[in-house]
């Protein structure tokens, strides 16, 4: 009997496609023709317009196949594919595809490639290695090799990583906790989602790495409930983890304890805002909390906790096992190491991008992705979810960055890129994004509870064409009022949209095409 | 999804039972519940008052602020269609409103014969697979009218 082994995706956004049904028909075909299988369930290599893509192990390196349905499988055997065979879904070597072969993977270097639920896998791969010598290094120096990288907190606000955890570290408490923001809720947004699904083992080391540092000996991952395949996946692998001692009492033989318990969201927007997720996490309704005091000092149950995002957490393994100087060498201006961009929405290559700081969006939206999946010119780009500002052609001379974002009255956020092409109707998105703050609001401060409200009943009269102007002025002064008087990130940033569109379309608010030019 | 069973207060107390020491109790029991019966219903809020040693309204207050925690059994299925920006860049709005008509319904609602709950979903992380939807915790991305119609059928007769 002949044998081949090749590589399925399981993570998530594969499986939408058809992951499942192709491995089915591939497991028939293969009884059928007398071939023995190995099937080596991985994650997703993030190139989502050749999903479901499958790799075969040949003895030249693995060859991929994509994108594949289940009625394609037959003529993939009668080519020969487990031997790398021609066939015109071959897109041969996965690394050597433009997408992957222009991005720099530190964070998902594993995802996609190993069994995601392998630990010799994962130690094959490098991992661990950051783990061991956080354990070497002790917490003091641990924490400062990754304030010396410059990581910054990559779930937004892009606060520096090591700074929270010194914080923390310097706090006296008998209990202190590490706590993983998992909830990415900004559309747009699927790097928190592929980690989980395709190199959990990474995100647990990242915690187990920051419980060392701080002294915390308990740590929750938040998961949003619209992830099932990452909450399951990601609760195996504690199990492993745990069971392998690389989780619990004294981790791979060292003097320090940590563990870790998957939670899951509950719908609700607003917890991906770190303080409303620590009341969520203690079972109440996810309200904002003031600060002072920080969470660093006083978070969940009231005791010292690090709150970090997953892509944050996921990229300290590499950090402390290749040293800070290698990943501050990597980047743009003040933003440091590498960014997981992911390009969504109306694109044709859509999928995970990695790459060092500062190329520009023009170069991720044209070249990288290609332009748009439907054929007709891009109009519009939103960067960094739901809050993000809507950027026009003119400004994709712009460097993914979060300093160059935020001096073009926009935001990179969690990384997300969503492109629209000209059908577009920029007025629809501004109410959207009010509406959408009006549904998710906490209610917890006025100029985000009513402001949004009353921001879609001013846009709907906009549209209508009541009282144009008055109204325009009316819009701009509630978005004023709600970018600087609003608790968190939800009121307070929900005008960046709002205004972007109103600044670079104002086409579709019935006025006139400006005739400044739009940039800044 | 179907075959849900109705609401029993000695299993929910069992469930209760089973989470109330944990840290944080009440987010872990409401998803136990609402994954038992498909919804929290009333009676479960004074059970889970009494348990976890917090008022009836503090209960309620958590139910209600979560979309995931429904007042009422859903039907046979649940379509969760997405309906943020990724979705809208690939014509999700289309695909939503022609939902909404092939079922005769409304966000949220249910179909008269009990088969079909159409929900709205602000993003499952499938944003490069847009536009996106979830039928009974299957994911399934790239959706077009064709697929959507077919899934609806199926959903009806099933």
């Amino acid at each position: 009997m002949t044998r081949g082994r090749i590589f399925v995706p399981r993570d998530a956004g594969a499986l939408a496609l058809g992951a499942e049904e192709v491995e089915r028909a591939i497991v028939a075909s293969a009884r059928r023709v007398g071939v023995e299988l190995e099937i080596v369930r991985t994650g997703s290599r993030g190139l989502y317009w050749l999903e479901p893509m499958i790799e075969v192990a040949t003895p030249q390196g693995r060859v991929a196949y994509g994108p594949l349905r289940a009625q394609d499988v037959d003529s993939l055997f009668e080519a020969g594919w487990l031997d790398g065979g021609i066939h015109p879904l071959r897109l041969g070597q996965a690394e050597e595809i433009p997408f992957l072969r222009r991005q720099q993977r530190l964070v998902f270097a594993r995802c996609g490639v190993i069994d995601r639920l392998s630990l010799d896998d994962y130690r094959a791969h490098g991992g661990w290695r950051g783990l061991e010598r956080a354990i070497a290094l002790g917490p003091d120096a641990t924490t400062e090799e990754v304030v010396r990288s410059g990581l910054r907190g990559r779930g937004g606000a892009g606060f520096p990583t090591g700074i929270k955890w010194r914080t923390a570290a310097q706090a006296k408490a008998a209990r202190k906790y590490v706590v993983c923001n998992a909830d990415e809720g900004d559309s747009g947004t699927f790097a928190d989602r592929m980690i989980m699904e395709g190199d959990p083992f990474v995100l647990i080391e990242g915690m187990t790495i920051a419980g060392i540092a701080v002294g915390a000996g308990k740590g929750y991952v938040y998961v949003r409930s619209e992830y099932p395949h990452a909450i399951e996946t990601l609760s195996r692998a504690c199990e492993l983890a745990r069971r392998a001692g690389c989780l619990g009492e004294r981790i791979l033989g060292s003097p320090y304890s940590f563990d870790i318990e998957v939670r899951v969201g509950a719908g609700a927007y607003v917890c991906g805002e770190e303080t409303a997720l620590l009341d969520s996490l203690e079972g109440k309704r996810g309200m904002v909390r003031a600060k002072p005091p920080l969470p660093a000092l006083k978070g969940l149950f009231g005791e010292p906790t690090v709150i970090n995002n997953v892509i944050s957490l996921a990229s300290v393994p590499s950090i402390l096992a290749e040293g800070a100087d290698s990943y501050r060498d990597l980047g743009f201006g003040r933003s440091r190491g590498t960014m997981p961009i992911q390009l969504a929405g109306n694109l044709r290559y859509r999928g995970l991008f990695e790459a060092a700081f500062g190329l520009s969006l023009g170069e991720l939206v044209d070249e990288v992705a290609g332009g748009t999946a439907s054929g007709r010119p891009v109009r519009a780009v939103q960067v960094g979810g739901p809050l993000g500002a809507y950027f026009p052609q003119a400004l994709f001379d712009t460097p993914f960055d979060y300093e160059a974002f935020a001096a073009r009255d926009g935001l990179i956020g969690h990384g997300g890129v969503v492109a629209f092409d000209d059908t577009v109707d920029m007025a629809r998105q501004a109410r959207f994004a009010m509406e959408f703050c009006a549904v998710e609001s906490c209610g917890k401060c006025t100029p985000c509870r009513i402001g949004s409200v009353r921001g879609v009943e001013v846009i709907d009269r906009i549209i209508r064409n009541e009282r144009r102007e008055e109204n325009l002025a009316l819009l701009r002064e509630l978005c004023e009022t709600m970018k600087f008087g609003s608790l968190c990130a939800l009121g307070g940033f929900v005008p960046y949209p709002v205004i972007s569109a109103l600044t670079h379309f104002p086409e579709d608010f019935g006025l006139p095409v400006s005739e400044k030019a739009t940039v800044a | 999804m179907s075959g849900r069973p109705v609401w029993d207060a000695d299993r929910a107390a069992e469930r209760i039972e089973a989470l109330r020491h944990e840290p944080g109790a009440l987010l872990p029991i409401l998803h136990a519940l609402n994954e038992e019966f498909g919804y929290i219903d009333e009676a479960a809020v004074p059970l889970i008052a009494r348990a976890l040693n917090l008022s009836r309204a503090e209960v309620h207050g958590v139910v209600s602020f979560y979309h995931d925690f429904r007042d009422a059994p859903p039907g046979a299925h649940v379509l969760k269609l997405c309906r943020a920006e990724a979705c809208q860049s690939m014509g999700a709005d289309a695909l939503a409103a022609d939902a909404r008509s092939r079922l005769g319904i409304g966000w949220g609602e249910t179909t008269a014969d009990g088969r079909v709950t159409l929900e709205p979903v602000f993003c499952l992380g499938l944003c490069a697979c847009a536009p996106a939807a979830m039928l009974d915790g299957k994911v399934i991305g790239a959706l077009d009218r064709e697929r959507l119609g077919g899934l609806l059928d199926r959903a009806r007769r099933s």
